[in-house]
């Protein structure tokens, strides 16, 4: 247990320090870094979604004005490690799904690359392509690198046992995380290597994963990404698009190549989540405790590269229960790399289940947050080990009587205004606490400012401005008297901002630099004096179940006549451990929670079997909540430290927002109307 | 991008002589549609002619009373004007329940008729498409249907057509004027878009070099106006249906009778549809819920939904009752 930093910044809502420069236009973004004289790259994608290119024909594209270079498989530099079949650029003619890149153009101008890129003739021989995916599907397979299904006790015998029964498929679609601004690199090669200036969630981890691709060593690769606009997972870790970049401008005669995805190319090269099919039976006795627990889970994954979204994570370790099954199957398709999205496997886990319960409260004539006190475990299920803290009955209940719970009607269907059914719906929600190896780097110069250095990377999160509250804080000194440095792997390293564990692991690297310098210097430094050190390892994980858990609360309204569905307000309450900036923080949540309104309502990426495609890729078609859509939502959180998360005591914010919402709206949604939709999205026509 | 050339117009007779004379040019207003599908490779002119900034930006009251839209009044203005707003409120609610504030502010009136649909397979030159490229095919006959036409398709084309403005300005028997090389001809709005029938790659009855000048609104038209678009998100998404209505009651002996009822359909067809069935249905028939329903299921017993958009044919009918019982301030069913 470490020791818990005091705080003096910690917790304030301070204004984002990256905020002026981003409104006036002065914080690059990766496509706006100056350099000189750079090449435009534009992809050649492929049309077919399994097979071969028999030839490709580049002369067309080659002899418009500005073409500087069309590469191909044929022509290509190689890459010294292709164990990443969704890196292995143009290093073969095989095609595994339809949108793989097959060639590139480097041009004086994007548009005369664009257009070059349409002027590639190719000639493939297709094979019959299956990107069709159904829980019945034929070749259903154990994910290699998951967590190992559950057996605890036998749910079969206890379902057929239990007074009251739920048996029910949810399906989840296929989500793209969508960030503002596309994926983006530069690349420039000179004699010290390859600098990258890249949209990323971590400078180090691309700098990680691109080394060795080219045959680099780690310290020959430098990432720069000051400032990113999103990510949501999708920018966790390179995707083709960067070794792309990186291959054309070793062919660009040392000028650097710059390429910015199209939205459409992003539906198809930067990530998704996968669609799940999730077949939920929960059992309970009259008095509503569960006595049984199933969740087998069906997903897809890329043949060409396996990710397993991990959706059966949540049943695992929320409520008590004697017999307990969690399978997760994937279907191996022709069809783009699935990958993070906004809290993986939590966020989808959580829909088909949380539903669930609420399906289950009605059946046992139990108030659905009663459901749950019942069903509160001493320790955690999954590993048995006691939790460093678990409050979802305290966000229940607070959240309850700050949303008026006990206004709602336990029978559906009965609350009408106008030409609207209005319902209220409840849904847990929870997060794992994560921390990664991380250092920092603490300096002091004649000035009388500390400089603060760590590779770390701000999304739009509040990094910029959270670390320089931590630092503060960690050297006893007032804010204005921190220089932070983030997101350059010239700077110590930093693990990706992912995974909600971003402060929670840089923070403490930034605390253990403070602590030895202080130990050393004490607080009248000399100029130049410096420490650089890592956070030390926490035996708390190893003894503890550290979770963070919320309460997502729904208002929705469904339109007698058409369908359609509002969410007047929604209210989430979050015990995440200590909040270091009042500000940043509530606006992660809300962020998340409205990203849980897009899940419920709007976001669903469209897969064409017939040609492995997702057809709805552009704005137009894939829906995000847009203003309208996004009305009252709050967040609040319980005042706390987790003493055992820790020196910052924190848990992390980035992903539980979404984690809980749509099922919360669902669940309401049924309150309002006594329809039940179990599919995802809740459009319009299913209320009809 | 294809390279192309752009020539600002003078004045609406030489833009025309231009464009008649070039088979590969078209009028840009203001670019939300096409400068897309250039990009996309959708449409890859070679001369752009631009008539954006031609002196047809003004509304003007005609001398019947009714009211000209220059061609390249600006959707935002257009929804803003005072005697849109009076007179014709069901065609300023369409507006503003089309695309985006910013789209709005760069969108015109003659361009907002001629959008092209939002068929996803038309708008990805990868795909098989008869509209894009005639006899390829149609990828979305079998494909994803959600957003596509229950009403008057073809084999060749199930598309719908996408604007507001245009169900509106068909429902207040609008008329489009066009200058073409051969002088000026009137089309009513009904008439303006085509079904896709074997020629889905013609959307309108234009002629190649055909300007859109004018929209002109008739004089009396009733005041009970009302326009309500059904779509999968609140703003900022095509329509999944609409509904324009314009209806006049009397009340003749004291028992109210609908003496005239024009009802436009958005989202579900290769153009505006008017329900030219459930008018007729309508026509002197005491408004109530049962007429309503009777004549929007009038109208639906030709539809034709495709795999993933029956939803549609409910949702019609349910709009349609509910915009006409509002309209007539009739109680609409009570919600059980």
């Amino acid at each position: 247990m470490s020791e818990i930093l005091e705080s003096t910044e910690i917790g304030r809502p301070m204004v984002r320090q990256d905020g002026p420069a981003k409104v006036r236009g002065l914080a690059p973004y990766a496509y706006e870094q100056p350099v000189q004289d750079p090449l435009h790259l534009h992809p050649v994608q492929s049309t077919i979604a399994l097979g071969c290119i028999v030839s490709i024909d580049t002369s067309a594209a080659e002899a418009l004005p500005g073409v500087v270079a069309v590469l191909t498989h044929e022509n290509a530099p190689r890459l010294a490690n292709t164990d990443d079949a969704e890196l292995a650029v143009l290093q073969g003619h095989e095609v595994g799904f339809r949108g793989q890149f097959i060639g590139a153009v480097l041009a004086e101008s994007p548009e005369v690359a664009r257009q070059a890129a349409a002027a590639v003739v190719v000639d493939y021989e297709a094979e019959e392509h299956d990107a069709d995916f159904r829980a019945d599907h034929p070749q259903l397979t154990e994910p290699n690198a998951a967590t190992a299904d559950t057996f605890d006790g036998d749910v079969d015998t206890a379902l057929r046992a239990a007074a009251h029964t739920v048996e029910a498929t949810y399906t989840t679609p296929a989500e793209h995380n969508n960030p503002m601004e596309p994926h983006t690199t530069i690349a420039l090669w000179d004699e010290r290597g390859l600098t990258l200036y890249d949209s990323t969630q971590g400078p180090h981890p691309v700098r990680q994963t691109i080394a060795p691709v080219f045959g680099l060593q780690p310290d020959q690769v430098h990432v720069i990404a000051p400032h990113i606009g999103g990510g949501f997972g999708s920018k966790g870790l390179p995707h083709a698009n960067v070794v792309l970049t990186a291959l054309a401008a070793q062919r660009s005669g040392g000028r650097p190549v710059k390429l910015a995805l199209t939205r459409q190319q992003m539906f198809t090269v930067a990530g998704y989540r996968t669609p799940t099919i999730q077949q939920v039976r929960l059992g309970a006795d009259d008095d509503g405790r569960l006595s049984a627990v199933a969740m087998d889970a069906v997903e897809q994954t890329s043949k060409i590269k396996e990710f397993t979204e991990e959706s059966g994570q949540p049943a695992r370790m929320m409520y008590a229960t004697p017999n307990r099954q969690v399978t997760q199957r994937l279907a191996r398709l022709d069809i783009p790399v699935p990958s993070w999205m906004r809290a993986p496997g939590k966020c989808p886990g959580m829909f088909g289940p949380e539903v669930a319960m609420d399906e289950i409260a009605e059946a046992c004539a139990l108030d659905p947050i009663e459901l749950r006190v019942r069903n509160e475990p001493e320790s955690d299920p999954e590993t048995g080990k006691p939790y460093s803290s678990r409050r979802l009955l305290d966000c229940l209940a607070e959240g309850a009587k700050r949303f008026g719970w006990d206004r709602r009607n336990a029978r559906p269907g009965q609350r009408v205004q106008g030409r609207w059914r209005v319902g209220l719906g409840v849904a847990a929600s929870t997060y794992p606490f994560l921390r990664q190896f991380s250092e920092a780097k603490v300096s002091y110069s004649a000035d009388g400012t500390y400089a603060v250095h760590i590779g770390a990377a701000d999304l739009g999160t509040g990094a910029w401005t959270a670390l320089t509250q931590i630092a503060a804080d960690a050297l006893g000194v007032s804010a204005h008297r921190i220089r932070l440095e983030i997101g350059d792997t010239a700077l110590p390293v930093a693990s990706v901002a992912g995974g909600s564990s971003g402060t929670a692991s840089w923070g403490a690297a930034i605390i253990a630099a403070a602590d030895e310098f202080l130990a050393k210097f004490g607080v009248e430094p000399d100029p130049g004096a410096e420490v650089q050190t890592a956070a030390p390892r926490d035996s708390a994980q190893k003894e503890y179940a550290m979770h963070s858990f919320g309460a997502q609360f729904a208002e929705v309204c469904v339109n007698v006549d058409t369908g359609e569905v509002r969410v007047p307000r929604m209210l989430g309450v979050f015990s995440a451990g200590r909040i270091i900036n009042a500000g940043t923080a509530r606006s992660q949540f809300i962020g998340g929670m409205s990203m849980g309104i897009g899940m419920a309502l709007h976001e669903q990426s469209v897969m064409d079997a017939r040609f492995g495609s997702f057809v709805n890729h552009d704005f137009a078609e894939y829906h995000v909540p847009a203003n309208a859509d996004i009305a009252d939502v709050d967040a609040v959180w319980l005042d706390e430290v987790d003493p055992l998360a820790g020196p910052l005591g924190a848990r992390g914010i980035g992903e539980i927002g979404i984690v809980g919402a749509a099922a919360a709206v669902a669940n309401a949604t049924y309150n309002a109307t006594g329809i039940r939709v179990r599919d995802l999205p809740l459009t319009p026509d299913k209320f009809l | 991008m294809i390279p192309f050339d752009y020539q600002r117009a003078d004045d609406a007779d030489s833009a025309v002589a231009t464009v008649t004379g070039h088979p590969q040019a078209q009028f840009l207003g203001g670019g939300t549609n096409l400068v897309d599908h250039m990009k996309l490779g959708v449409a890859d002119p070679e001369l752009l002619v631009d008539i954006s900034r031609l002196p047809l930006d003004e509304v003007t009251e005609l001398d019947d009373g009714g009211l000209r839209i220059g061609a390249t009044v600006r959707n935002s203005d257009l929804a803003a004007h005072p005697l849109i707003r009076r007179r014709y409120p069901v065609l300023a609610e369409a507006l503003l329940a089309g695309a985006s504030g910013q789209l709005r502010n760069m969108a015109t009136t003659g361009g907002n008729l001629l959008q092209r649909t939002r068929c996803v397979y038309f708008q990805d030159v990868t795909m098989a498409c008869n509209k894009r490229e005639p006899g390829s095919g149609c990828a979305a006959l079998e494909g994803y249907t959600r957003y596509h036409a229950i009403l008057g398709a073809s084999d060749g084309c199930v598309a719908v057509h996408p604007s507001d403005m245009a169900v509106a300005m068909a429902a207040l028997d609008a008329t489009v004027v066009v200058l073409g090389a051969a002088g000026e001809r009137r089309i009513p709005l009904a008439e303006f878009h085509r079904l896709p029938g074997s020629e889905p790659q013609r959307d309108t009855v234009l002629e190649h070099g055909e300007l859109i000048t004018a929209v002109d609104l008739p004089a009396s038209t009733p005041r009970r106006q009302a326009y309500r678009k059904v779509r999968d998100r609140a703003s900022y998404a095509f329509a999944l249906v609409s509904v324009a209505a314009v209806v006049k009651v009397d009340a003749a002996e004291g028992e109210p009778c609908i003496t005239d009822a024009r009802i436009a359909l958005g989202g579900v067809a290769h153009k505006p549809w008017r329900a030219s069935r459930a008018e007729e249905t309508l026509s002197g028939a005491a408004p109530s819920v049962e007429s309503f329903r009777r004549a929007a299921e009038a109208e639906l017993e030709q539809a034709d939904p495709l795999g993933d958009n029956g939803f549609k044919i409910p949702m019609v009918r349910n709009t349609m009752v509910a915009v006409l019982a509002d309209l007539t301030g009739v109680e609409p069913e009570a919600v059980a």
